[in-house]
């Protein structure tokens, strides 16, 4: 009823190509960005904002880098992980070995360390295809894991192996409540949102999905390969990256090799899928998806009750949670953006369809 | 050299395990179309059965013999995993079919945290036992061509002969039997297979009972060298190269690219490592396989990928 295009006539080809081209998409945008920047950060506990919220757009942010890479270009990448690791630590060395550097700087220095070694890890992919080249992925995330562990330079000498920030800095403005944390990650989030989708639906977007459906007669009609494939590789790894730096900066504070191990990837890769392949608005829900259920699944024996050992709910929670994704994978296999949009559909024509 | 001989040996016996685990990989892949990364999780299912039964077994029956707790062990972990294949088939393969390779891998990921969890859930998560008798003591050979001659572990050995005999008993299955001519009909071609009368779902069922017993075959052998537990499923991360080295369609590439990584493994720890600074075991495989793939994209043996406008 509220939400129909019809008397909305578009006079020029700027109207046309608009990001929103619906006057309801805009007001849902703009009231959403409202709710985000204004009204979660007065509501909501800081307990929220490190547990969930944080974690949240930072993961959205690496999940819109994978979905390029996957969504977009369908090469299948199961390095995800050793990206973000490259991202973070590069940012940490940044940081630690130049004096005053800015975050945001050092931030963005991780993104393009991660992009150099996206690229180099890229170039199988133009021999190598499909399932083949995911599991030559994982090349990239197990020689990265060992990089970090034994290469003592990569994490300043530090004896335990592990990395700490001291304080987020820049330009003398300190970002130290999980609010400002917060706002920090939304800024990058919004963003990189922006740029990705505006890349995706550019003439690059349509060479990678070109790419994705048929690369031999995607060659035929012009378009280069190598070109293609590595630009989708160094854009994917360099929001990856940044993710990775921004999850170590912002969310762990201190972390270790592990915190980027193969199960980081696994987890963004489940991220897109369920959230739907090729869709950025998937990557959100994706994500939202994978950062509460485990907290829900924590939860829930809580609430009922139910005397559990911590090792048999740690058991439950992996059977559901796999369960549950087996199950999503079957009703939906294209993802939760797949419902949003079939929803969009119908509330087009909603009360009166015929 | 006899200390290369060493290495050698030792990369082969676990090159083997290798193959095993890369084997249940292959012949899903090629029945079902799935790559499946539940493999390390069967392997730890299997294990895990088999040690809590053959345990438990005595217990319950009030029997003292270890040949027949083992036996019965073995048939008690193998029907386990034909049920965990007919699960499979019945809740997840069933309705996934005719989806894109990512999502069925993505599923198996899936299946592989059930399984995870419902094993460790259902027989415990301590470390257990297997104790199938294989003799532990080293041995001495061919001291009579080098100086202090060879050592070898006994246990490799007899682990050795029983994956081979697994082996030729799979080839002979799927070359000799009916069932077996059906499964190679699948994997040529599912729809020309079901055109002719074969029904996959059965098909499907039995390839990855097959595969759950080849798993099975694997876990006991791993287990009785270094115990039963949770890390025993991430001996899957170490086959994934293994068979793409290989080749994603065969088995005889599944057994060699075993061998090969598994040496290379060794060797390249030994020789190569001090160099770099150790632990390089975990992604020489990798980026072993990934060298190979750059000069065959579909492995040593694998099916030449045809591009099709």
């Amino acid at each position: 009823m509220f939400y129909r295009e019809n008397g909305q006539f578009k006079s020029s080809y700027r109207a046309d190509l608009a990001l929103f081209p619906i006057a309801q998409d805009r007001w849902a945008m703009l009231a959403l960005m409202a709710i985000c920047f204004v009204a979660v950060p007065m509501l909501v506990s800081d307990y929220a904002f490190r547990a969930v919220l944080i974690p949240f757009l930072i993961l959205s942010l690496a999940a819109i880098g994978l979905n390029i890479l996957v969504g977009y270009c369908g090469q299948i990448s199961l390095g995800t992980g050793a990206f973000m690791a490259v991202g973070a630590y590069a940012a940490y060395n940044l940081q630690v070995r130049i004096d005053g550097m800015p975050l945001v700087l050092s931030i963005l220095g991780g993104g393009v360390a991660a992009m150099a070694l996206g690229v180099v890890f890229g170039i199988p992919s133009l021999r190598i295809r499909g399932l083949y080249l995911a599991v030559a992925t994982l090349a990239a995330q197990f020689f990265i894991d060992w990089f970090t562990n034994r290469v003592k330079w990569v994490t300043n000498d530090s004896p335990s192996g592990s990395v700490g920030v001291r304080s987020l800095e820049m330009l003398g403005y300190e970002f130290s409540t999980p609010v400002q944390k917060y706002l920090l990650c939304l800024c990058f989030v919004v963003v990189f949102g922006m740029l990705a989708k505006n890349l995706v639906r550019g003439a690059i977007g349509r060479e990678w999905m070109a790419m994705r459906d048929m690369d031999v007669a995607a060659a035929v009609i012009g378009i280069r390969p190598v070109y293609a494939k590595l630009t989708a590789f160094a854009v994917s790894s360099f929001i990856v990256g940044v993710a990775g730096a921004l999850w170590g900066f912002v969310h762990l504070g201190a972390w270790e090799p592990a915190a980027f191990g193969i199960e980081k990837s696994f987890q963004l890769l489940f991220m897109i899928i369920i959230g739907g392949l090729g869709s950025i608005a998937g990557c959100f829900f994706g994500a939202a998806f994978i950062v509460l259920l485990p907290l829900l699944l924590n939860y829930v024996p809580h609430w009922l009750g139910l005397p559990i050992s911590t090792a048999t709910a740690s058991h439950l929670e992996h059977m559901i949670f796999g369960a549950l994704i087996v199950f999503f994978l079957i009703v939906e296999p294209h993802g939760l953006a797949r419902l949003w949009s079939t929803a969009r559909q119908k509330l087009r024509l909603w009360p009166f369809p015929h | 050299m006899g200390f290369f001989l060493e290495t050698l040996f030792g990369g082969l016996m676990v090159g083997m395990l290798y193959a095993l685990v890369a084997l249940g990989f292959v012949l899903i892949f090629k029945a079902s179309g799935v790559f499946n990364f539940a493999q390390g999780a069967m392997v730890l299912f299997a294990a895990l059965a088999m040690a809590r039964f053959s345990e438990w077994f005595p217990q319950w029956f009030h029997f003292e013999s270890k040949l027949l707790a083992n036996v019965l062990g073995f048939v008690a972990a193998a029907l386990c995993m034909v049920a965990v294949a007919w699960a499979v088939e019945r809740f997840a393969l069933r309705r996934l079919v005719n989806q894109e390779g990512i999502t069925l891998l993505m599923a198996t990921l899936g299946i592989a945290n059930v399984l995870d969890g419902g094993g460790q859930l259902i027989f415990g998560s301590a470390t257990y036992k297997i104790d199938i008798g294989m003799p532990k003591d080293p041995m001495l050979v061919l001291e009579n061509v080098f100086e202090g001659g060879l050592l070898l572990n006994k246990e490799d050995l007899y682990a050795a002969v029983a994956a081979a005999a697994l082996v030729a008993l799979l080839t002979l299955f799927f070359q000799k039997t009916r069932t077996g001519r059906a499964l190679r009909a699948v994997a040529d071609d599912h729809q020309a297979a079901q055109s002719i009368g074969i029904p996959l779902g059965r098909i499907w069922v039995i390839v990855w009972s097959v595969g759950g017993l080849v798993a099975l075959v694997a876990g006991i052998i791993w287990g009785s060298k270094l115990g039963v537990q949770y890390s025993i499923s991430l001996v899957a991360l170490k086959a994934f190269p293994v068979v793409i080295l290989g080749g994603l369609t065969s088995v005889p590439g599944a057994i060699l690219g075993g061998l090969i990584i598994g040496v290379g493994e060794k060797l390249s720890e030994i020789y190569l490592g001090p160099y770099v600074g150790g632990g390089i075991e975990n992604w020489f495989a990798y980026v072993l396989a990934l060298a190979v793939l750059l000069i065959r994209p579909q492995g040593l043996f694998g099916d030449k990928i045809i591009d099709r406008v």
